[in-house]
């Protein structure tokens, strides 16, 4: 019986070796391999093959799914996002700014500047339903070393549980001189709030708090320790103080 | 899975698949993303009913194809090794024979790298492998039996030289 068949089909070995053969042909395919050593050896290194190729990329299955890969809903997040997201910026930013001309004219400079782009970013993210945050809360390590990172400083994400916050997550966006942070934390009653950091390597000195009252949202601002945060809410001035103390606070133990 | 939540099933294999073909982790995830890019577009364009998987992996197909084209005039830049995300760690031996074998999957031709990934660890059936490449059935048997060939033989000449190999 084995000396009938001298060869086999190399279609029919590559079928046994993805076990897409009908049983009978396989056991066909068997008795021919076991009556010839060298091809069954060739068989066997295809096979090991496909087990190699297995537990060398199978664990890339088990990574976690960024969650902008997860939807059309790509304003944000793809390559063409920055276009339009550029294009959001610099509206919603006109908005703002004409809506806040007054308050725009009379204060000047760079903080003020800072502060509106905190308030834009919050007034753009936080309302977000499915993609508030880069990365959840439940990666906070590494949120917050990422973003360290990215920004050349160290960050903290404050915890304001007591307060009724929780962290959400953050994210990076882009600012007028490089990077900037963006941490969110979100109230029971799904009121969210905002801490803008930039690094502010060149100034040393720190500042009180202020204020500025952008459209709806309101922006506690302050540097402390070469880093420029804002906070950002629509809760009301006095709540917002009360936040931005604990921040501060918390960032000085 | 006629809706969205189909293209999402589908994510970790595209990603498994784009790793193996690139052997480059950055690489990988750019094409995961420039895929499902053009997938989430067309999706509409989609006929329900037909195979949603080879429909997702045709598209990758077109991505890479393009970008191999594009890199063209930059043909055999050396992989570093070191560099190749391997993301595992099994025991030291056999960790040797699969960075041999990942070191030889990039010396193969692009063509019978990607038959040999769709069939040996995407598990398509051929007729599945020759729609989303878009040759026919006959062409991915002879790239898939002479990519296993070369690959068994690269690895045998890689075998004698892996010791030093993998010493950075």
């Amino acid at each position: 019986m084995t000396s009938t068949k001298v060869s086999l089909p190399e279609l029919d070995l590559h079928a046994y070796v993805d076990g897409r053969l009908p049983e009978k042909r396989r056991e066909e395919v068997e008795t021919f391999l076991a009556a010839n050593p060298q091809e069954q050896e060739r068989v066997g290194v295809y096979l090991q093959q496909n087990k190699m190729l297995h537990a060398l990329f199978d664990p890339v299955l088990a990574e976690p799914i960024p969650p902008q890969w997860r939807t059309p809903d790509q304003r944000w997040n793809w390559r063409l996002g920055p276009v339009a997201a550029a294009l959001a910026w610099i509206a919603l930013g006109g908005a703002l700014g004409w809506l806040l001309r007054g308050e725009l004219t009379e204060s000047s400079g760079k903080n003020v500047d800072f502060a509106r782009r905190a308030a834009i970013a919050h007034a753009v993210y936080s309302p977000e339903v499915r993609h508030p945050v880069e990365v959840t809360a439940e990666q906070e390590e590494h949120l917050v070393r990422w973003l360290s990172k990215r920004l050349g400083g160290d960050l903290k994400a404050p915890h304001l549980v007591d307060l009724g916050y929780e962290l959400v997550g953050g994210r990076l966006l882009p600012g007028e001189q490089g990077p900037v942070a963006q941490f969110m934390y979100q109230e029971k009653n799904g009121q969210r709030l905002t801490l803008y950091i930039k690094t502010d390597a060149s100034s040393e000195r720190e500042t009180a708090f202020r204020y500025s009252q952008e459209g709806t949202v309101g922006v506690f601002y302050w540097i402390d320790h070469r880093l420029s945060y804002a906070l950002s809410g629509e809760c009301g001035k006095e709540e917002l103080l009360k936040v931005a103390n604990a921040v501060y606070q918390k960032l000085n133990p | 899975m006629d809706n969205a939540d189909g293209i999402v099933a589908h994510i970790p294999p595209l990603r498994r698949y784009a790793r193996a073909l690139t052997g480059d982790h950055a690489a990988a995830e750019d094409l995961v993303q420039d895929t499902l890019e053009r997938a989430w577009k067309r999706f509409r364009l989609w006929r329900r009913g037909t195979n949603l998987r080879a429909w997702l992996f045709a598209i990758m197909h077109n991505v890479f194809l393009n970008q191999v084209k594009a890199d063209q005039g930059r043909q055999n830049q050396a992989i570093d090794i070191a560099e190749v995300n391997l993301p595992v760690a099994p025991p030291q031996d056999e960790r040797l024979d699969l960075r041999d074998l990942n070191r030889a999957l990039r010396k193969l031709s692009a063509e019978q790298r990607e038959v040999i990934l769709l069939i040996g660890l995407e598990q398509m059936s051929y007729d599945e492998a020759a729609k989303v490449l878009g040759v026919p059935v006959g062409t991915v048997m002879s790239r898939l039996s002479r990519g296993r060939e070369d690959l068994r033989l690269l690895m045998n000449r890689g075998s004698a030289t892996a010791q030093l190999k993998v010493v950075k």
